[in-house]
Formats: C-alpha cells, sequence, structure tokens
C-alpha cells in the first residue's frame, strides 16, 4: 500500500519480511551484514530479489541498509554488490561513508540514496549537503528531541525519516569487547557472541537496567535498556512533514514487530484519513504492551529530553 | 602545425611535507606557549564554541591573536578543533566564528560536521579544513571524496592500520594526520552516546562523561529461549552455576574484575621510522585536557625522536629514555591502538582505572647565571632541599639532581619552595635554559 507517510520496519528473513508486508509495512529495510550494521538478519542477493518482487507486489518498498564505515578491503566488493543490487530493483541504500555514495552513482545512479549516519545525523544543513551530493533523504539521530525534528523540518531539502520505535545502539566499537573480557578473565569463549546469546551489561549504579551488547563482523554493539515508543505522539510528526517512520525490530520477535507494525499503521492510516478527528487511542498499543519484555521500558528515548554539554 | 595537447597540472598543495609535523595539544594559552616551545610544529585549540572539549578553559579570539603571535616567531601554526557535530541551533553563527578564526590568524580547522565545512569552504576560502577523526574516515574513496571537496588534509579514524595507512596513500595525494600518542575512545569516534543515554550529556557536542570508563557486570540471558546451547554445555563454561531459565546469569566471579570498555592509551615512540615511511604527513598527540608537563614530556620526545630519524635514518635507534621519558607523563598503560592489530584483551583496562602521574611539574627554569651556576626558578609545585628532581628542555637540557640550598630573590635561604609561582634561586649542576622544567618524583 502508497500512502503519504511511510512506515518501514527491519526484517530478519525472507518469512519475516512476508509477515511484516502483511501486517501494513510500506517499506522493509533488509542488508547484509557487510556491508550494513546492526541488521536483525543476513539476506543474500537471491533473498533480496525475493523480497523485492514480494514487496512490488504489496506496493512496498525495499531499502537496503549500506551504512557501515569501509575499509580498503570492503571498497572492492562494493561495485558488484551495488550493481546487483540495482538489477533486482531495491528502491533506496542507506549510506554513511562517502564510497557508498560514489559506488552507486556510479554503478547504480536510479537507486535512490537515504543519508543515515547513526547519532551524528544531527541538523538540517548537514542533510542538505548529502542532498546537493545526491541524498534524497536523512534518516535523523535518535538522540534528538520532538522541537529540534519538528523545527527542522520546513529547512529540509530531503525527506526525513524518524525512529518512532524499538531499541537503538548506543556504543559501536571495531574492538571484540566481550572476547577482550572473557580472554582477561581466563576464560575461553566457545559457541558465538551475537545477538542471540542474550549478552548484556548492567551499570554498577543502574542496575534495573540491561543494556544489550552482542558481536559480530563489525565489531562490538551496545543496545540501548529502553525501548523507544512514541506512537502517542506521532501525529505532532506527521503534522509537520516527517516522512518516514522506522520501526526497528532488531532483537525482537516476529510476533512483537508485527503488532508494533499493526499498531502505527492505524495510526497512519486514521491520521491520513482525518487528520482533523484524528486522536490517539491507548488500545492501539495493547497488543504491544502484551509482548513488551518487562525488563525493557517502552519510552519517549530523547524525544523530550533536553541534553547538556 | 600540430598541437600538442597539455595536460592541465595544478601545483595545488603539497602532499608530503618535507618532515612530518609535529602536531600538539593546547588546553590554552600557556600550554600553547609550552607546546610550541617544546618542539610542535602545530598546535590544535578549542574556541568558545563548537568545540568537542566543553570542560577545557578554551581560547578567547584574543587569546587566539596571542597564541598565533607566539606560534610565528617559532615558524609554528595554531589549528582550532571546530569538530562538534552541530544541531540545528549551530548552524546559524558558524560563517561569523570561522571568519573570528581567521582574522585571529588560525591557519586551520578540523572539523567533522560536513555542515561546517561547507560553510569554511565557501565563506573563508583562505581557512584550511582538516577532516576531524570523528568522521571515522578508513578508505582510500572516502579520502578522495574529501579531498576532491577541497580538503587537503584528512585526519584518520584511530581504526586505520600501517597497511590501510599505505593504500590511503597510494591512491590519494592529500596529507594525512594520524594520531600517534593519547587516550583514545574505544568506540568509532563519535558513535557513542553512552554519555547521552546515562547523563543526558551530548557526547557530540562536548559533554562526554567518560561511560566507557565505567564499571560494568557482564551476564546473559539463560531463558530458554535465548539459550544457544545445550544446559550441559553452559554447565561446564558459566563461571557461576548455570541454571536454566534464570534470566540474569553473571559472566564473572566475585573476584573477578568489572567489564569495561576502557582502552590503554596509545603511544607510538617505539615506531617512529615505521609512521614516517608509510608517510603520515601529520603526527597527532591527543590530550587537551592534559598538564603542561605532560604536553612539554611527550612532544619533547617525539621531536627528539623525528629529528634523529630524519637526520640519519640509517643509524637511528630507539633512546630507552625517550621510552621512560613517556612513563613519566602517562596515567594510563600504553599500546599501539590498531596500527598494527586489531586491539585485544590486553589492550584494555579492567584494572581500576587511573594511575597517579608518577611525576610533578615543580618548576620552571626562568633564568641561569653561568658565573654561579645558579638558576631563577619559578615555583609551580612544592620542593625543598633533598628532594630528587629532574631537569629537562627542548635544548638538550637532561639531567637529574638533588635540590641543595634554596634562597628567596633576596637571597634568604628558605626551608622549602612553598608558594605557587614564587621565584626561588638554587644551585644546578649543568646549565640549564629558559622554559626548561623541573620535574619531581611523587
Amino acid at each position: 500500500m502508497s500512502t503519504k507517510h511511510e512506515l518501514l520496519v527491519t526484517a530478519a528473513n525472507v518469512t519475516e519480511a512476508r509477515a511484516l508486508l502483511q501486517a501494513g509495512a510500506d517499506a522493509l529495510l533488509i542488508g547484509d551484514d557487510r556491508f550494513g550494521m546492526r541488521l536483525p538478519g543476513n539476506f543474500s542477493l537471491e533473498e533480496t530479489a525475493e523480497v523485492v518482487a514480494m514487496a512490488t507486489k504489496h506496493e512496498a518498498r525495499v531499502i537496503v541498509s549500506m551504512n557501515n564505515l569501509m575499509s580498503n578491503e570492503l571498497l572492492k566488493e562494493l561495485p558488484d554488490y551495488v550493481q546487483a543490487l540495482g538489477r533486482i530493483g531495491v528502491h533506496a541504500v542507506e549510506f554513511n561513508d562517502p564510497s557508498v555514495l560514489a559506488a552507486i552513482k556510479e554503478h547504480a545512479p536510479h537507486i535512490h540514496l537515504h543519508w543515515n549516519a547513526e547519532m551524528t545525523s544531527t541538523n538540517y544543513a548537514t542533510a542538505n549537503y548529502w542532498g546537493t551530493k545526491g541524498a534524497s533523504r536523512v534518516v535523523l539521530a535518535r538522540e534528538l528531541n520532538m522541537d529540534e525534528i519538528t523545527e527542522m523540518v520546513p529547512f529540509l531539502k530531503v525527506e526525513a525519516q524518524v525512529q518512532v520505535h524499538g531499541m537503538t545502539n548506543i556504543y559501536h566499537s571495531k574492538r571484540s569487547l566481550v572476547q577482550s573480557y572473557m580472554a582477561h578473565q581466563g576464560r575461553p569463549v566457545e559457541g558465538h557472541l551475537g545477538k542471540e546469546r542474550g549478552l548484556f551489561l548492567i551499570e554498577a549504579e543502574r542496575r534495573d537496567e540491561k543494556f544489550p551488547i552482542y558481536e559480530d563482523i563489525n565489531g562490538t554493539h551496545i543496545m540501548s535498556s529502553e525501548d523507544i515508543c512514541i506512537l502517542e505522539d506521532l501525529h505532532l510528526m506527521m503534522e509537520a512533514g516527517v516522512h518516514s517512520f522506522k520501526v526497528e525490530g532488531i532483537l525482537k520477535s516476529l510476533a512483537y514487530n508485527e503488532a508494533v507494525v499493526r499498531a502505527y499503521r492505524k495510526a497512519i492510516d486514521l491520521y491520513e484519513a482525518d487528520a482533523e478527528a484524528y486522536a490517539y487511542d491507548e488500545e492501539w498499543l495493547r497488543e504491544v504492551r502484551e509482548l513488551q519484555d518487562p525488563e525493557r521500558e517502552l519510552s519517549f528515548g530523547f524525544f523530550y529530553k533536553e541534553q547538556v554539554y | 602545425m600540430e598541437t600538442v595537447a597539455v595536460k592541465r597540472k595544478f601545483s595545488g598543495k603539497r602532499n608530503r611535507l618535507d618532515k612530518p609535523e609535529l602536531l600538539a595539544p593546547a588546553g590554552n594559552l600557556e600550554k600553547l606557549k609550552f607546546a610550541i616551545h617544546y618542539g610542535a610544529d602545530a598546535v590544535y585549540i578549542g574556541g568558545q564554541a563548537y568545540g568537542l572539549r566543553s570542560n577545557a578553559d578554551n581560547f578567547s579570539f584574543e587569546e587566539m591573536r596571542e597564541g598565533v603571535e607566539f606560534a610565528k616567531k617559532y615558524g609554528a601554526k595554531v589549528f582550532v578543533a571546530t569538530n562538534i557535530y552541530a544541531h540545528n541551533e549551530d548552524v546559524a553563527g558558524i560563517e561569523a566564528y570561522l571568519q573570528n578564526l581567521y582574522d585571529a590568524g588560525i591557519s586551520a580547522v578540523i572539523v567533522a560536521d560536513p555542515a561546517i565545512i561547507e560553510v569554511a569552504l565557501r565563506a573563508v576560502p583562505g581557512l584550511e579544513v582538516h577532516l576531524s577523526t570523528q568522521q571515522s574516515t578508513l578508505n582510500w574513496q572516502a579520502v578522495k571524496f574529501w579531498k576532491d571537496e577541497g580538503l587537503p588534509r584528512v585526519v584518520l579514524g584511530r581504526e586505520t592500520s600501517f597497511e590501510e595507512i599505505e593504500e590511503i596513500k597510494a591512491n590519494v595525494d592529500i596529507e594525512i594526520e594520524a594520531f600517534i600518542h593519547g587516550a583514545m575512545c574505544s568506540s568509532y569516534s563519535g558513535r557513542c552516546v553512552l554519555s547521552n543515554h546515562f547523563t543526558d550529556r551530548d557526547s557530540n557536542r562536548g559533554g562526554c562523561c567518560q561511560s566507557c570508563r565505567w564499571k560494568y557486570d557482564l551476564f546473559e540471558d539463560a531463558r530458554e529461549d535465548t539459550v544457544w546451547v545445550s544446559e550441559e554445555e553452559m554447565q561446564m563454561q558459566a563461571p557461576a552455576p548455570f541454571k536454566l531459565g534464570d534470566n540474569q546469569l553473571p559472566l564473572f566471579q566475585e573476584q573477578d574484575n568489572s567489564f569495561s570498555m576502557g582502552s590503554k592509551d596509545l603511544c607510538m615512540i617505539g615506531h617512529i621510522p615505521e609512521l614516517i615511511d608509510v608517510g603520515v604527513d601529520s603526527f597527532k598527540i591527543e590530550g587537551r585536557m592534559k598538564s603542561i608537563h605532560y604536553v612539554a614530556t611527550v612532544v619533547n620526545v617525539y621531536r627528539q625522536a623525528i629529528d634523529a630519524y630524519m637526520a640519519d635514518p640509517e643509524n637511528y635507534v630507539l633512546k630507552p629514555e625517550w621510552v621512560e621519558e613517556m612513563n613519566k607523563a602517562a596515567n594510563r598503560p600504553l599500546n599501539t591502538g590498531f596500527f598494527y592489530d586489531t586491539p585485544d584483551h590486553e589492550d584494555h583496562i579492567y584494572e581500576p582505572e587511573e594511575k597517579a602521574v608518577p611525576y610533578d611539574f615543580a618548576g620552571l627554569v626562568m633564568g641561569y647565571d653561568e658565573e654561579t651556576g645558579m638558576a631563577t626558578i619559578q615555583q609551580r609545585n612544592h620542593f625543598k632541599p633533598g628532594n630528587e628532581i629532574e631537569f629537562f628542555g627542548p635544548n638538550g637540557t637532561f639531567f637529574k639532581q638533588v635540590v641543595g640550598e634554596i634562597q628567596d630573590e633576596q637571597g634568604n635561604v628558605l626551608d622549602a619552595a612553598r608558594h605557587p609561582l614564587q621565584l626561588v634561586k638554587m644551585k644546578v649542576d649543568q646549565p640549564v635554559s629558559y622554559f626548561d622544567m623541573m620535574r619531581k618524583k611523587k
């Protein structure tokens, strides 16, 4: 389904992709760990093609994450991968490294470019700068607040995307920190330290907050202890003209992500049908709350925080 | 007549400095003077906006002017770190700020955010723009992108290895700056908002509270849906008794050190020839918050090593006293970062973090009388007769002695130099020069 606002969700595999499209997603974010970061799952080119075909039937789009920090070594693989994505017909690629921008322009210029520099996409001028380089969308930092987001939109010459639900990354290192810690203790690590392992950190002064931590080919990732949920105030961003709303599905079950997509779908559809009559209903979140990990709070994230420095 | 197509060549900027630049931090005007006097070819400072050290006593434009004047006498340059990731409210003032920097005589700005880069290139063309390490630039195509944008220099991400630097230099004709000494983010620079989450302090605008150096406990979730192997296997490996269904299974024992992301500090004094040979154009020392003693000591050592290698590469040897000097200034264990390999458990700090710097800056030489062998010394920390002290300085001063009789300016004998900035006279065993430093073991 095609609407004015886009509801974007990550998928871990083809089965999830299908289910999330059925639940009402307008767009899917997928990718390959070598080029993307912190993806719920890895998609081969064949699987990517399958998802694109499936999405097309739903009039939905497929966006591929390529926002890794690239090494010289990875540069060699960019042209083939990008050309393949072009042939497959993915709608857009998320990038951070200028090498990806260059590869898309040279090898698959019809693919849209979405600039996603994670926590460092923090103002309209930089977003517009990447707009002049060919980007059509900025993925805003999750650390911005509602005022910063809504005030920014009129100045943007590109579309804005905001994460509205799920966990966020709060620390990324190239180092293998869990492995190093176990080695320091003299304990061998058997098996993997990936996201399915269920590892988490607790800071000495904050015993009730669990921060998931995992390792993959891109290093060590530490994630937030709470899940963003801004459904209640989604209309403020729709009103302001934010184009795309992202549901981050990493480290969540499919059932949970489906419930989240259905809830946001309902809000977006009702708002688009009649913005005047639109009123948030707590009931929309009931299913999400039932499935919510009791140890992870649903919070407004940074939407209503004032940060100092 | 035959026309010969002449390939136009821009003379452009030199891509390789004659000698690598030694670039030192200067947290304030006094530190700037020490850094330059002790051998820095350039210093980087923070202004009162757009920098990442909101806790440092940053420079006013007036102080910048004074710093630039001082630097000029030594043929040195002053750069300003303008390396925040800007927010909407920061955008409007950028142009005026950069213009002021240029008017104050600043040679270059170190910038992470393209919003600032764009303004600098368009509005203040005389001001060089160096890409900050906060952009985590690790590959040659990204470096080339910034060169094509008009930047003469890129500060690489700290994750770049020697091999990768070599490939970057081979592919792009541009100045490369690399950190060679000091504290390191263990995350990709800029890719950490621990501080924002724990304390609402924005790390990418200078508010970092160094949460990576705090203590954490590591657990595993052993709920049935998350266990990755059998209960028996886990039982074999788990430090504590493993219980399936437990949602908080510790991966440490009572007596173990806590988990930490804190990294050892970088120190490349043992690898100057490799750094020069691979073509790093600017050797950067971290630490705008560090002491005068730290900056002077570290700069002094790298200056000597670089000069020694450039003068006679064949016969260059690493002097053991250089390494000893580094340890006198260090407050954390040292390592070589990512230059050779990805850091492992030996490159992290799990033990209690800070160790005290073993030496104090005790006095600054203000004068020396060759006739009498008496030095005039400005007190910087308490010292008294009988203390073991060391003198060091940029002109080769380097000796130990024991403090003898101390006199005040009128020649009265003192039992100790007690007062900050008090001028005292004492006999020194070897000649000293103006601005040599005197340190005392704690």
